[in-house]
Formats: C-alpha cells, sequence, structure tokens
C-alpha cells in the first residue's frame, strides 16, 4: 500500500441531530423560494425573513458542531442518504449528506459569516428597491453553497456547485441596469462554464471508472486506478476548481465580479464560494494521492495565482478590485497548501477559515467606506478617513494585521503554516510564496494608508459619516475573529482535520507539525517570513507613508510591471486573442460552410427543382382541348408501347 | 359471328370522338363526342364479353351507361351555368382556371 494513501474516513449513518442536516439546505431555500414568490407584500420584512434563514442554520451548524466535539473521533463523520436520485442500470445515484469534520467547518463559516453578511446588508442595501429579491439570492447561495459542501457524493456535489454559479451570477448582475455589471455576470458565468466542464467530465470518468459517484465509493476505488485515470481525475477537478476559485488561467472573472453589492463581494467572492475550489481539492485528496503530476500542478498554478493576485493588488487603485486581487492571491496560498499532500490539506482549510474571516471583515469596511463616499471606489479619492470613520478603521485594521499575519493574528498561523510546508515540500515554492507574503504586505499596508492615513482627497460635496450599527456590529464581530481565530485553532485543527483529508496531525511526520502557538517565533522559516512582511510594510510606508502626496489619478507610467498590473496582467486581452478571435473566426468558417456549402447544396436543389416546374407548369393553360389531347396522345404511346412489348 | 367487324366499328366511333372532341370547340358537341367514346367502348365490351362468353364486359357496360347518364346530368348543368354567365359554349372561352 502506498505510504501516502490515508485511511479511509469511515461513515456512520446519521443520528440524533444530524439527521437534521437536510434542514441546513431546506431553510434557505424555502425561505429564498417565498422571498422571491410573494410579492410586494414582502417588501417589508423580506430582509428579515432572509437574515432568520441565515441565523437559523447557523444555529444549527453550532449545535451539530458542539455535538460533534462531544463524539469521539469513531461517530464523527456520519451519512444521512435522504432519496434516490437517478437509478438506472448498474448505476444508482442517491441524494446523500455527509457531515464529517471538514464540512461542518465549512457549515459554520457559511453560515456564521453568511449570517454577519445577511445583517450587514439590512443597513446596506436599506435604499436599495429590490431588498427584497437581494436576500433571496443571497440565501439560495447560502442553501447552494451548503449543499456543495454537505453532499456526500460528486453528482449532488455538483448541483450545489452549478447553483453558487447561479447565485453569483444573479448577484455579481444584481444592479442589472448598469451594462457593467451585466456584462461582469456573464463573463463569470462564461469562464466558470469552462471549469465546471472539467468537473462535469471528471464525474463522468468517475461513473465509468468506479461505477459510482460517492465518496466513500471513489476513495475506496482510488487505490485500485490506473495512473492515467488518476492524473486525468486529478487535473480535471483542478480545472474545475481554478474556475470556481479563480486561479490562473480561468482568473479573470473575479475583478469583474467586484461590479456586485460589497456584501456579496464580501460572502461569495471572497469568504465562501471561491474557496469552492478548495474544498474541492481537499475533498479529493484519496484521488490526488495516487497522482504526482496533477499534486504538481496545483502547486504550480497555486504558486503562480498567489503571486499574481498579489501583483494585480499593488497596483489597483479600486479598493474592491485590490481586495479581489488579494483574495485571488490567498486562494492561491490555500491551493498551494492543498497541492502538497496530507501535510497541507488541513493548513489549506486553516487559511481558508481565517481568510474567510479577515477578508469579509475588509471587504465589508470596504463597503462601510463606500457607503460613506457615496459609492466611490476610487483610492486615490479617499485618504485621513480613520478619522471620520473610527469604527471601520479599527475592524479594517484588525483585518489588515490578519492578512499580513502581524505576529498572534489569525493569518500569522494560518499563513506561516503553508509558508514552511512550501519550504519543506519545494525550496523555490516557498521562496515565491515568501515573496507573496512580502508583496502582501506591501500592498495591504498601500491600501491601509491611501485609503485611513494621509490627507484628505476627497471629492467635492462628499461627507463622510460612520455606517449605522447594524453595519459596524458585524464589522466588529469579524474584525475580532480575525485577530483570535487563528491562537484559538492552531494547534487544534490539524488534529481534528485529520480523519476527514487524511494525514496531517496524526501518524509519522505528522507530530513534528503539531503547532505550538509560539512556533512562528522561533522557525527559522517563520522568523525569515516575519522580516519579509516587515519589509515589506516599511516599503509602503516609505512610497504612500502620510507625508507622502498621492495624485489624484493614477500617474501615467512606463513601468511595464505597473502597467500589466492595471490591465489584469492582460488576463482578457490573452483570452481575447487566445480563444475567443480564433473562436470567432471558427464560428465564422462554420457559419460560412453552413450557409455556403450545406444550405447552398439545399437551397440549389429546391431551386432547381422549382424553375423545373416552372417550365413544366406552363402545360396546364386552361384549354381542355389540349388536355384532351395530351391524354390521347399519352393513351396511344402507352398502347403502342404495350402492343410492342408484346411483340417482343 | 366475327368479332372484328365490330371491333372495328367500335375503334371507328372511339377515333370519332377523340379527334370531334379535340377538334370542335362547342361544349355540346365536345360532350356529344365523350359520349360517342363512352359507347365505343361499351361495343368493344359487349364484344369481347360475347368471344368470350362470360358476362362481365355486360355487367361492366352497364355500369359506364349510369355513370355516363350521372355525368351527363352534372356536365349539361355546367354547360348551362357557363352559357348564361358568359353568354358562350364555346369550351376554349373557358380557359381561366390555369397555371
Amino acid at each position: 500500500m502506498n505510504p501516502f494513501s490515508p485511511a479511509l474516513l469511515e461513515v456512520t449513518p446519521a443520528t440524533g441531530i444530524f439527521a437534521w442536516a437536510w434542514l441546513l439546505v431546506a431553510i434557505p431555500l424555502v425561505s429564498a423560494a417565498i422571498l422571491l414568490l410573494i410579492g410586494k407584500v414582502g417588501d417589508a420584512w423580506g430582509h428579515f425573513l432572509g437574515t432568520l434563514a441565515a441565523v437559523a442554520t447557523f444555529v444549527i451548524a453550532v449545535s451539530m458542531f458542539v455535538t460533534m466535539l462531544g463524539t469521539d473521533e469513531a461517530g464523527r463523520a456520519q451519512s444521512l442518504q435522504l432519496y434516490d436520485w437517478i437509478t438506472s442500470g448498474s448505476w444508482n445515484i442517491g441524494v446523500g449528506l455527509q457531515i464529517d469534520q471538514l464540512s461542518i467547518l465549512f457549515c459554520l463559516l457559511i453560515t456564521g459569516v453568511g449570517s454577519l453578511i445577511h445583517i450587514y446588508s439590512i443597513g446596506y442595501m436599506a435604499h436599495d428597491e429590490r431588498r427584497r429579491r437581494f436576500f433571496a439570492f443571497l440565501n439560495l447561495f447560502i442553501a447552494a453553497m451548503l449543499l456543495l459542501v454537505l453532499a456526500d457524493n460528486y453528482l449532488v456535489l455538483f448541483v450545489g456547485w452549478e447553483g453558487v454559479g447561479l447565485a453569483s451570477y444573479l448577484l455579481i448582475g444584481f444592479w442589472q441596469h448598469k451594462p457593467s455589471a451585466a456584462t461582469a455576470a456573464k463573463k463569470a458565468f462564461v469562464v466558470n462554464r469552462v471549469g465546471d466542464m472539467g468537473m462535469a467530465i471528471a464525474v463522468m470518468l468517475m461513473l465509468a471508472t468506479f461505477g459510482s459517484s460517492q465518496f466513500s465509493a471513489v476513495n475506496a476505488g482510488a487505490e485500485h486506478m490506473s495512473p492515467a485515470v488518476a492524473t486525468g481525475l486529478g487535473l480535471l477537478l483542478l480545472l474545475g476548481a481554478c474556475g470556481k476559485s479563480a486561479q490562473l488561467p480561468l482568473q479573470s472573472w473575479l475583478l469583474d465580479a467586484m461590479e456586485g453589492p460589497t456584501p456579496v463581494s464580501a460572502l461569495i467572492h471572497a469568504a465562501t464560494m471561491v474557496t469552492a475550489g478548495v474544498y474541492l481539492v481537499t475533498r479529493s485528496h484519496a484521488i490526488y494521492a495516487h497522482t504526482e503530476w496533477a499534486s504538481t500542478a496545483v502547486v504550480i498554478i497555486g504558486t503562480l495565482t498567489l503571486l499574481a493576485g498579489a501583483w494585480i493588488g499593488c497596483a489597483k487603485d479600486d479598493i474592491k478590485k485590490a481586495l479581489a486581487g488579494s483574495t485571488m492571491s490567498q486562494i492561491g496560498y490555500m491551493m498551494l497548501a492543498a497541492g502538497i499532500g496530507p501535510a497541507g490539506y488541513a493548513f489549506a482549510i486553516f487559511h481558508l477559515v481565517t481568510h474567510g474571516f479577515f477578508k469579509a471583515n475588509m471587504f465589508l469596511g470596504a463597503g462601510s467606506v463606500m457607503h460613506a463616499m457615496d459609492d466611490d471606489v476610487d483610492m486615490r479619492h479617499y485618504g485621513g478617513l480613520w478619522r471620520v470613520l473610527p469604527i471601520t478603521f479599527a475592524t479594517f485594521a484588525c483585518g489588515f494585521l490578519a492578512i499580513i499575519g502581524f505576529p498572534l493574528t489569525a493569518g500569522f498561523y494560518s499563513k506561516d503554516h503553508i509558508i514552511e510546508a512550501a519550504f519543506e515540500h519545494n525550496q523555490v515554492v516557498g521562496i515565491l510564496a515568501l515573496v507573496g507574503a512580502g508583496v502582501t504586505a506591501f500592498y495591504m499596508t498601500r491600501l491601509m494608508l491611501m485609503t485611513f492615513a494621509g490627507k484628505k482627497r476627497w471629492q467635492k460635496g462628499v461627507h463622510p459619516h460612520e455606517s449605522p450599527l447594524v453595519m459596524t456590529i458585524p464589522l466588529i464581530v469579524l474584525g475580532a475573529a480575525s485577530l483570535v481565530a487563528g491562537i484559538v485553532m492552531n494547534s487544534w485543527i490539524s488534529g481534528w482535520l485529520a480523519p476527514a483529508v487524511g494525514g496531517g496531525g496524526h501518524g509519522e511526520g505528522g507530530e513534528a507539525h503539531a503547532p505550538t502557538w509560539y512556533a512562528g517565533f522561533t522557525s527559522p522559516v517563520g522568523l525569515i517570513t516575519l522580516a519579509v512582511v516587515a519589509v515589506g510594510v516599511v516599503i509602503a510606508f516609505g512610497v504612500f507613508g502620510p507625508r507622502r502626496e498621492i495624485p489624484e489619478t493614477a500617474p501615467a507610467t512606463r513601468n511595464p510591471l505597473t502597467i500589466a498590473g492595471r490591465n489584469d496582467l492582460f488576463g482578457d486581452a490573452f483570452n481575447e486573442t487566445v480563444f475567443m478571435r480564433p473562436g470567432q473566426a471558427l464560428t465564422r468558417g462554420i457559419v460560412a460552410v453552413d450557409e455556403g456549402g450545406i444550405d447552398g447544396a439545399v437551397t440549389g436543389t429546391a431551386g432547381a427543382f422549382g424553375g423545373l416546374s416552372m417550365l413544366t407548369r406552363r402545360l396546364q393553360n386552361g384549354f381542355v382541348r389540349s388536355y384532351a389531347l395530351l391524354m390521347v396522345v399519352g393513351a396511344a404511346v402507352l398502347g403502342g408501347v404495350l402492343v410492342l412489348s408484346q411483340l417482343g | 359471328m366475327n368479332p372484328d367487324n365490330y371491333l372495328i366499328l367500335s375503334a371507328l366511333l372511339f377515333t370519332i370522338g377523340a379527334v370531334g372532341f379535340t377538334l370542335r370547340r362547342n361544349a355540346i358537341v365536345a360532350f356529344m363526342c365523350v359520349e360517342l367514346m363512352l359507347n365505343a367502348a361499351n361495343l368493344a365490351l359487349v364484344t369481347f364479353s360475347k368471344v368470350h362468353g362470360r358476362l362481365d364486359g355486360q355487367v361492366f357496360a352497364f355500369f359506364v351507361m349510369v355513370v355516363a347518364a350521372a355525368e351527363v346530368v352534372v356536365g349539361l348543368a355546367i354547360i348551362i351555368s357557363i352559357f348564361r354567365t358568359r353568354r358562350s359554349a364555346s369550351v376554349d372561352d373557358a380557359n381561366l382556371l390555369k397555371y
């Protein structure tokens, strides 16, 4: 047996509260349906119903988590079969939920951050006349995302996968009257289709290879599959993950997705949906354990994306786009960790959870700033806001400290582990991850300084004011979580996740990783990381410090790095030249063949017959006597033929 | 009995009818030519019936007579109504139904 192949997760039938797990999906789904169908009557209370649904799922998730904490390790993973979905030949695909250590963490993140963002949205969307619909879409998203993480087989997961794609599309294009938002929604949908194709083929390949798409069957069969199938599955799943998680080369949609309302950016395009790719890779650990190629591809893509995202983050003046670049970059870290294998899965999920807190926090903070600045997103028009937006500033600072990995904050723990694991895996990857950490520190410091410090560069008529309590309370909760989530989960999460993701905190080599709260100060990699981060912060202070003049329009530059960063690394131009134009040329060619060749033959034949009948119909001249003559001649010819044939 | 004479007569009658129908324009005459052709056919049927000693031909001749009678009824009515509206019994004038 392969020494890397993990012990299979023992799944027992669900009992007690876990038998009610279906409510997690059902409650937000029903709420979304009610909100969409009820019409204007619901305008007055729709947002409360939506928030209530989110909070209810959070309560269920928490009680499940507490129950699971009290259960011994063998009984933690439970499965709940709901009904048979497809029965065809030898295939029997049921809809079932699997609640284990991995999915419960996701449930907590989705419902917890989701509830906070619902509450925040009550304030943020207060003046939008379609607020009820907004909450319906948010609930739809929660339902689909929970189905995604709770599904016990890949096909049901795929339903959730598409559901979150739909919700994302609806919410990016929520302000559909803006052409840019409508285009961005379409772009996100189309790019996601590319990834979904990989995912769909992967599911088909699983059905063909294992005869089932259930996690347990796939995990059990993974050991016996051929290397080619393993690599194929790994790469196809990676393609799906790239699409959903905005990894290279399918990253181009995420920056445009910022057209959506800011709570959506925080929930879907930062904290939860975009991390679904990491979940997928982690969930498929049994497959990646058998394919060196695909795992290496995951590491490479993660590393490249973390650098590309950081690069974009440095160049953007739009606060949301800078944060979106940062999201790409952080998910790159998670992918990198997930690609490393059993040693990295727990760290990937750890970073995913902490990132969910601090990035949601910062996005909501950015929303609060925009709220104050009349929806202006250009950081060059901000400056000196710490005095007028004290709560937003304080909570944003918590997120900022967490993301750059300031000692004892969340990012300090989760990112350090990934960088250390990267160094153990491969020196080059480790160094690149380290560089990424430095760049992260630079661009986040730049963002902080441009927004909150320095002189006021406000546009005329803008009078910033702090947001209402309904918006600041979620900020405070998430800010606190950004600070303490790391130290709370640090020594616990590896051991907790080990049975579900295979390896990590247990077995040989795992114990060495059992991390302590001060590990980041003692290990050489930890110290170097701190130094690199400090350098990044110092450079940012040097360039964008409070005393520096920051022009109100982005200065023209010849620096190719800056130009590339401002243009999203030419991702759109690349897609356009490599895929869109050849695709259009191909389509035009096919249309030409269709119209000229196939249609030409068909219409040509029809035309020929038409012309012929134009000639022959002249015989129908209306004179009865000519008809009679034709009949007589015809009969005579017929008679002649008969007679001649008799003679012959 | 030699059937040849009867058959020759039948052929002659049919030829007169056919030629008359194609050459004459008057609808009534054309109509009578049609009757002539039908009766020529009847004569042939009866002759062959006699030759073969079976009644099929005679029975068929009766059918033809019945159809001819019905046709006369409808045909004459049409000719008369055309004459009433167009003041003409020429078959060449009624040539509107064409390509």
